[in-house]
């Protein structure tokens, strides 16, 4: 059975237990605190938390004057209103001055579903991204969201992180680390490599899977990291695979695909293909009916690595061996202790 | 036009019955809020309001925002039953490819002017839709209701300076006063007290009503009407899920739909 874990319920967890070591965290929240998970440290810390109402701009703005004096704040609601709404308070207030906030921001994507257009959030990573200071993370399963949300803690500097209202299936295990910056290598693929976040980062899995069974040999990076994006790795991945194709839960344009771009046509300007929403407002829908109408599946994952290996002039030898087993670590913890809510939830799921 | 109460309260029972059906067929939604409208919003689309469903863009109308944009299954019903669109839609609400979506969008629901769901932005819209109807010499009235959460947001008091200082005088806000928000009630998540007075404060003419009492609310509107040189906002003291006795009053059917029992048990208290 595949276990399933919600991002955000995995934020709401850690955060709780981290206020009880680390009395500097306040938590800000602004009318959404039952669905952004943050309900949990305000019932166990009222007095760290702030419930600031519908007002998401004098949110970040009481965050940024909350670092100012030497908090660490934490300010969620639902991604579009933190990103949008706000935009130019975190500009102006939090990331001109490079002052220690952490937005964590629920509902991202489409995959919110039928609450409609409005709500979706397919330009967070865009809005947050061409931000200097900022870093900007998407969790891809509760492990490493546990291992975010502990980093990002200890990390001086603003921070972006999204959840998502969907639950994703467990992925990796209690050592699977996190380091800001740091991509995950599943796998070098000869032939591609599909390189990818949240939610598809799982498709992304699935896709390879089943063009290997095609002789195909795709692999995928996990790049939970948008900002700063690992370069290294990419460029690494460029090298062997000849090939690349993103996968996001965002627009195509200014997310995971233009920053891969980016790299590529000032490095090595290889065949890539952007799997994302292409240029178009939401609706109301479930979520798995959304996907599909917006090209967000395995099948347009399979599609695009068709299409880019149609591109791929001759074929294009391996010159190293693809990295496997990658151990990344949390600045001064042991990892065992660092996972310790998500392998109690995943063993309770289980059960 | 010009219906009695009496014919007025029925058409509200057949609204709330309408928005508890499409919200129960849809599985998720916002109920409490879209209960405390409908009395406000059936007054306004049966009695008040000029307006022509057969033709929706029809030059000298008069316009309604619903800048508490959650609230959209309440415009729904009054939409369709004025015959916007067919009732039939009203099983599709928040289904793919459905002309009713979670929150209302322009260009996309018959007689939906102004797209919301996002709070705190439909105050202004209403605002400039007012000063272009003011350029044209045209006879509109901007109606506009927000909820008592909502005006949390900062735009909102921008948007207030901008009404009073361009003495917008065609306009008429509502406030759903209901008290309650999604985290729970207003005073203890942010209080908003004293509205009368901050609205007074800002230069609006202020009404205060019972906001399911038709009488009240007709003569409010009317009263607005006779206003000249500021806006008005009528402050609606309303019950959030009101109609429905288990869901009255209550935080947590804010964002939930009637699930089928629910359904059956509010049905036979409204018929
Ligand atoms: C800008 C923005 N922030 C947050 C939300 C999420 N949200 C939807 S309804 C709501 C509470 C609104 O309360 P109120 O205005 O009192 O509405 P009502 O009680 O009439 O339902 C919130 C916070 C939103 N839609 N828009
Ligand atoms: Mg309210």
């Amino acid at each position: 059975m595949t276990i399933k874990l919600g991002t955000r319920e995995v934020y709401g967890n850690i955060l709780a237990e981290l206020g009880e070591e680390n009395k500097d965290i306040i938590v800000l929240d602004a009318d959404l605190s039952g669905s952004t998970r943050t309900s949990e440290f305000a019932r166990k810390f009222p007095d760290r938390f702030f419930n600031m109402g519908v007002a998401e701009q004098d949110m970040m703005g009481t965050a940024a004057g909350l670092a100012i004096g030497d908090k660490i704040p934490f300010a969620s609601t639902f991604a579009i209103f933190a990103t949008g709404r706000a935009w130019e308070q975190i500009r102006q207030s939090i990331c001109l001055p490079n002052l220690n906030v952490k937005i964590v921001a629920s509902h991202g994507g489409i995959t919110v579903g039928e609450d409609g257009g409005s709500h979706h959030c397919i330009e967070d990573i865009a809005l947050m991204r061409v931000l200097p200071n900022m870093t900007v993370i998407v969790p891809g399963d509760g492990y490493e969201t546990e291992a975010v949300v502990r980093t990002v803690t200890d990390y001086k500097g603003p921070v972006y992180i999204r959840t998502s209202r969907e639950k994703f299936p467990v992925i990796y295990s209690g050592d699977c680390g996190f380091e800001i910056g740091k991509a995950k290598i599943h796998h070098i693929g000869k032939d591609v490599t599909i390189i990818a976040y949240g939610l598809m980062l799982h498709k992304a899995l699935d896709a390879a899977k089943n063009l290997r069974k095609e002789g195909i040999d795709a692999g995928v990076i996990n790049s939970s990291t948008i900002k700063p994006l690992d370069k290294e790795t990419i460029l690494e991945a460029a090298r062997v695979s000849g090939a690349l194709v993103t996968a996001e839960e965002h627009s195509i344009i200014n997310g995971l695909g233009s920053a891969v771009a980016e790299i590529l046509a000032e490095n090595n300007p290889i065949p890539m293909k952007r799997v994302g929403i292409r240029d178009r407002f939401g609706m109301s829908g479930k979520s798995k009916e959304l996907l599909e109408h917006y090209g967000l599946t395995e099948r347009d994952i399979i599609k695009a690595v068709r299409d880019v290996m149609s591109m791929k002039k001759g074929s294009c030898q391996s010159r190293i061996t693809p990295i496997t087993n990658q151990k990344l670590s949390i600045k001064g913890r042991k990892l065992q202790d660092s996972s310790r809510f998500t392998a109690e939830i995943a063993e309770k799921i289980q059960k | 036009m010009s219906k009695s109460i009496k014919e007025l309260e029925r058409i509200a029972v057949q609204i709330r019955i309408d928005i508890l059906k499409m919200l129960s067929e849809a599985d998720s939604g916002h109920t409490g809020g879209s209960l405390s409208a409908a009395d406000i919003l059936t007054a306004l689309y049966f009695s008040k309001m000029r307006h022509d469903p057969n033709n929706p863009n029809w030059n000298e109308r008069d316009i309604f925002v619903l800048s508490k944009g959650h609230a959209a299954p309440a415009l729904y019903a009054v939409l369709g039953k004025s015959g916007y669109f067919s009732t039939d839609n009203f099983s599709r609400l928040r289904k793919l490819g459905s002309i009713l979506r979670g929150h209302p969008v322009r260009g996309i629901t018959p007689g939906v002017d102004v797209s919301t769901g996002s709070l705190g932005q439909g105050l202004s819209q209403a605002n400039g839709i007012a000063l272009a109807s003011k350029i044209d010499n045209k006879k509109k009235r901007i109606y506009v209701m927000l909820g008592d959460g909502e005006v949390q947001e900062g735009q909102v008091w921008e948007a207030a300076m901008t009404a009073a200082h361009y003495k917008i005088d065609n306009l008429c806000a509502i406030l759903d006063n209901n008290g309650l928000q999604i985290d729970g009630h207003v005073n203890d998540v942010m209080s908003v007290d004293p509205l009368p007075e901050k609205w007074k404060a800002f230069g609006w003419n202020v009404i205060e009503i019972d906001g399911h009492k038709f009488e009240e609310i007709l003569s409010s509107l009317d009263k607005a009407e006779e206003i000249t040189g500021k806006p008005t906002m009528i402050i609606a003291h309303t019950i959030k899920g009101k109609g429905v006795s288990f869901m009255e009053g209550k935080v947590k059917y804010h964002g939930v739909a009637p699930t089928q029992d629910e359904l059956e048990k509010a049905l036979k208290e409204l018929r």
